[in-house]
């Protein structure tokens, strides 16, 4: 029986990489969103900085996304 | 012979959805096909290198890897926003997992969807109403993603709430780690050929999500009684197929209305039985355990 652990490690390292990678950019952004409506809050007004950390995050998320749809349908090849 | 692994696969996925455990539909097909050929076309019909290559060794290693996956994700997710609000939080994955939700359908659509569409080009070829290379014609597909929306439409609750409840309780960030790695492991493992079940990848990822949050107790009875169902599915359901197929070999067209008419009526019933207790929308969340009032149909899957 011929098995092929090469496609198998490579499955799993993928796997596991890009779940953990997109789960803790999305978290980041998440504390960044968090952020801001706290300052919003407590009336200092805006958090520009979390504000930023949360559209950026979430766009890296977006872009994870529109390349995991780009694998799926065999008309974008 | 492909109608007799189309009945031990079905018969089987009645059964254990009734129980309310998430069986491989994958495997139980897998299996009621390898019955079949076996009984009709002989031992050597067969391919195990190749089921086992292609079958056995995803099958373990899958949920493995999105469990690990998962408790990775779920461990640092809770890590990074421990400090924020729970409030703002939970919000923000909760509507996280209305991507991560939509992104495991086409996912699971790639894998399971193909192996539908799969099986009836077969049967329409061995009937000849199709050339031998044609591939699935259009209403095929239609059709196959219609039946696979309407079953999860229909029935699906009962798996939600031993997936939900049932294993661990879920929470909005797990959720959206949970789904994010069945889904980056389904497609990875498409690319490569692998026939996975993505029903198993699912409960890998959520065990994996349960682990990672820290004091989420995981009920280890139903992930053991899910391992168990999924060690049976395959050798069931080959069971099943193979003595539909005996009796299709040697019973003709009778033996063929015969079998039907069993596959019928067993199913009725089970879809009867799940009517004494059914899961809906608004007690799917209430009990972690899915009931069965009536004696449990015990062996009935291998019965028929």
């Amino acid at each position: 029986m011929h098995l092929d652990w090469t496609a198998l490690g490579e499955v799993a390292a993928v796997s596991v990489g890009v779940t953990v990678a997109a789960v803790v950019v999305f978290a980041l952004g998440v504390l960044g969103l968090a952020r801001v409506e706290a300052a919003r809050d407590d009336a200092t007004g805006g958090d520009a900085l979390g504000f930023a950390q949360a559209t950026l995050c979430f766009l890296g998320c977006a872009a994870v996304v529109a390349y995991g749809i780009y694998l799926i349908v065999p008309q974008f090849h | 012979m492909i109608f007799a692994g189309l009945v031990g696969a079905i018969l089987w996925n009645l059964l254990t959805w009734l129980l309310g455990l998430p069986s491989s539909s994958s495997h139980a097909l897998f299996g009621g096909l390898i019955g079949a050929v076996w009984v009709g076309a002989g031992e050597q019909g067969v391919h195990f290198d190749k089921a086992a290559e292609k079958i056995l060794i995803p099958a373990v290693a899958s949920p493995i890897v999105a469990g690990v996956a998962a408790l990775l994700a779920t461990y640092l997710a809770y890590r990074i926003t421990a400090r924020a609000r729970e409030k703002s939080v939970t919000r923000g994955f909760r509507l996280g997992q209305i991507a991560s939700a939509s992104l495991v359908s086409p996912a699971h659509g790639t894998n399971d969807a193909q192996k539908t569409m799969g099986v009836i080009t077969l049967t329409l070829i061995s009937a000849g109403a199709l050339g031998h290379d044609a591939g699935p014609p259009v209403w095929v597909i239609a059709s196959a993603g219609l039946a696979i929306g309407l079953g999860t439409y229909l029935g699906g609750r009962r798996i939600i709430r031993t997936m939900g409840k049932g294993l661990t309780d879920i929470r909005s960030p797990q959720g959206f780690a949970a789904e994010a790695a069945s889904t980056t492991v389904i497609l990875a493992s498409a690319h490569l050929g692998f026939a996975l079940s993505t029903t198993q990848v699912c409960s890998g990822g959520i065990l994996g999500a349960g682990l990672g949050r820290k004091l989420a107790e995981v009920r280890w009875g139903t992930a053991g009684r899910m391992a168990v169902a999924w060690l049976v599915t395959l050798p069931a359901a080959a069971l099943v197929g193979g003595v539909s197929a005996s009796v299709v070999k040697h019973g003709g067209t009778f033996g063929t209305v015969v079998i039907a008419l069993v596959a019928v009526a067993v199913a009725s019933f089970i879809v009867a039985a799940s009517r004494r207790n059914p899961v809906h929308a608004s007690n799917v969340n209430d009990h972690h355990e899915v009931t069965v009032r009536t004696a449990t149909p015990a062996g009935v899957g291998t019965a028929a």
